[in-house]
């Protein structure tokens, strides 16, 4: 089953979208909450930031219609543990985003979903969105073998907790199968708390 | 080998090493809600699993309650559909609910505490961000996401990586009229709201040693709001006290072992950490956010920044907020107009929250023109509220005496901002469109600030009002 989870390489168009501190609540406001499935979230990403651009927010820019990746700046994801955040983007089509940095629960919920987190110099992520919106089909490869990000003409080292970039390559990024692996060491962990075994005295 | 309390919790609680790296941690409480779990339950449904540990499992309803009329079924269709996912869920899989008819219904984060379920030295997790509020009482808590809450549930276990440790150390006094939230806006502000990611942060110092619990929890609840996903306080006396009696607490001589067990938790003297601040509590006022993430805040006597002083990102940063907020540049936050004051939320929406809003509220009325409410964290809140006489402090002021529930925290219920009102509120997050307008502004402040701001229709130093009620100003109704 894992051998088709490996996630080494992402290759495709580039969604650039400019600004730091993008919070869980741009990405998918909270009326987007009130269900209790992931379906349909994707058309409503960025829905309230691309209302107010009047329709000039990349998301809603023909030329970068099928992006695969999106390139974003500064602690990008922050605030609410919604996993409505990425799913609304993985379902927009977005497999890897390259950033500056990113929120703690964002990244690890990408994680958990697949999506590849990069991180690049502040000064790269903001060169690769001039050269995206200067060049739209240009293509981005994000080589997690080599934790690389890869445009025809440059080679940038992006940085990926080794954990991470373990998980993508052998594919066990969905933690639950090695979770439910070892129920009995987790029953023994469990009897010998004392706030559930006993605080002891007997 | 000395250790820090979070060192000390995650040894107990580690399974094994995963071989991606990270730890398999045992979690000992997990707390859910309806607006993150429904996906989560039906994933375990989809691949045929149970709830590992459905007796440390517990969830309520808060975000999408209605906090008024709540009779059933809810006038929104939606929000009546996910109440009936979780109330199904936990039955179906044997987890105890706290709906409204237990009476003990309220913010995840106010109703754990308040139950006793939240204890010293344990591992807790919840679908929220703010999960960090309980660790106030010595816990590790971490918020996580609905592939992860489907992990606990079906695995009793998480897949995580331990935090570093950074010790925020907050000595000195506090000034009168400033508060457990003036104290966290101010570590934001100071150390900005990517501050820490990748960090637990342990608050200590004198500050800290005397707030109550009830304050120590407003300050963690925030350790998200500053980029740290886990924030935590030593149990002390305080802790043990607040947890002694409370439903789901030891019992008699099992507690005394048990305060000797919490107590043998805490970090030891001379552990080491990661990192160490050290902020003076005297030189903290109060606080008042004037853009569109936490860390945009200043003291209330102080002016907004100006792009024309900054360069690059900070620039962009203030510009865009200064715009969205409709504030101008340079100006000075105090006399800001408001339209809508809000009190409530996991930050700040316990008693003694409104026990500091109401004495502001009986120097009043509510300013004409400006919509307040009350809306307390849970219902025991509300009781304990309403025994004291409150509720009548603030309709007689011209407040909303709501139920409990998140409320316009999120606006995922009925109390949403309309167009681009600007709210003066005791709650966390100040984002963009937070408070159920695209296009809503929120002013973050301490409760009795909020109180005070409603009176006044403008924002106010609270300082100012500890004068006879003759002098405060405001628009008697
Ligand atoms: S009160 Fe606000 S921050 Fe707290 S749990 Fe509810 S929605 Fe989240």
């Amino acid at each position: 089953m894992t051998s088709d989870m490996r996630i080494t390489s992402v290759t495709g168009t580039v969604v650039p979208v400019r600004g730091n501190d993008i919070d869980t609540d741009r990405i998918i406001p909270a009326r987007y909450l009130r269900a209790v499935t992931f379906d349909g979230l994707g058309p409503h990403s960025f829905e309230d930031d691309r209302k107010a651009a009047g329709g000039s927010h990349p998301f809603d820019d023909p030329r970068y219609t099928g992006a695969k990746l999106l390139v974003v700046n500064r602690n990008f994801g922050s605030g609410s543990s919604r996993e409505h955040a990425p799913q609304a983007l993985l379902r927009w089509g977005i497999e890897a985003i390259v950033g500056e940095s990113f929120a703690e629960i964002f990244f690890g919920n990408c994680y958990t979903l697949g999506i590849v987190c990069a991180v690049v110099p502040e000064k790269e992520a903001s060169s690769i969105q001039s050269a995206v919106e200067a060049d739209p089909g240009m293509e981005l490869a994000v080589d997690v073998d080599d934790s690389t990000v890869r445009t025809e003409t440059r080679e940038l080292p992006f940085i990926i907790p080794e954990a991470v970039r373990e998980g993508f390559i052998t594919g066990k990024w969905d933690a639950i199968a090695e979770l439910v692996a070892n129920p009995a060491e987790v029953r023994s962990i469990h009897d010998s708390l004392p706030y559930i075994g006993g605080f002891g005295g007997d | 080998m000395s250790k820090t309390l979070l060192e000390k919790v995650w040894d107990l609680h580690t399974v094994r090493e995963l071989p991606s790296g990270q730890t398999q941690l045992f979690i000992g409480l997990h707390l859910v809600h309806e607006v993150t779990s429904p996906q989560a339950f039906m994933m375990l449904k989809e691949r045929d699993l149970s709830v590992r540990y459905p007796g440390r499992t517990f969830a309520t309803v808060d975000h999408i309650i209605p906090t008024q009329d709540r009779g059933r079924p809810f006038a929104d269709s939606m929000a009546e559909q996910m109440f009936v996912h979780i109330e199904r869920n936990a039955g179906e899989f044997g987890v105890e609910f706290f709906d409204e008819s237990t009476g003990r219904q309220g913010i995840v984060h106010v109703i754990g505490p308040e139950l006793g379920l939240t204890q010293p030295g344990m591992t807790i997790a919840c679908g929220d961000s703010h999960t960090s509020t309980h660790g106030a009482f010595g816990s590790v808590a971490v918020g996580i996401g609905t592939s992860q809450i489907r992990d606990v549930l079906a695995s009793g276990c998480l897949a995580i990586a331990r935090p570093k440790s950074r010790r925020i150390e907050v000595d000195g006094s506090l000034s009168a009229g400033v508060y457990a939230k003036d104290v966290i806006l101010h570590i934001i502000g100071a150390l900005g709201v990517q501050g820490g990611v990748g960090y637990a942060y342990e608050y200590g110092g004198r500050v800290f040693d005397s707030f109550s619990m009830e304050e120590r929890m407003t300050v963690c609840n925030m350790s998200i709001e500053g980029g740290a996903r886990v924030g935590y306080v030593n149990p002390d006396q305080k802790t043990y006290d607040y947890i002694r009696g409370r439903e789901y607490a030891p019992e008699d001589g099992e507690f005394d072992r048990a305060v000797d067990w919490w107590s043998s938790m805490k970090s030891d003297a001379d552990a080491d950490y990661d990192s160490v601040v050290k902020i003076d509590g005297s030189s903290i006022g109060p606080m008042v956010t004037w853009g569109i993430n936490p860390g945009q805040v200043v003291g209330v006597g102080e002016k907004l920044p100006d792009p024309a002083d900054l360069d690059g990102a900070d620039r962009a940063s203030v510009e865009e907020a200064l715009a969205f907020m409709k504030l101008e540049a340079g100006a000075a936050i105090a006399e800001t107009p408001i339209e809508v004051a809000f009190i409530g939320s996991c930050t700040n929406g316990r008693i003694s929250d409104l026990r500091e809003a109401a004495k502001v509220a009986a120097t009043g009325k509510v300013a004409k023109g400006i919509r307040a409410l009350v809306v307390p964290g849970s219902q025991r809140v509300r009781e304990q509220a309403e025994a004291e006489g409150l509720h009548e402090t603030f309709r007689a002021s011209g407040f909303e005496w709501r139920e409990a529930g998140c409320s316009m925290c999120l606006a995922m219920n009925p109390d949403k901002l309309v167009g681009d009102q600007i709210c003066a509120s005791s709650s966390n997050r100040n984002f963009k469109g937070r408070q159920g307008s695209p296009t809503g502004r929120t002013l973050l402040m301490s409760p009795a600030m909020v109180a005070a701001a409603a009176l006044a229709g403008v924002v106010v130093d609270v300082r100012s009002l500890n004068q006879p009620a003759a002098q405060v100003p405001g628009d008697l109704i």
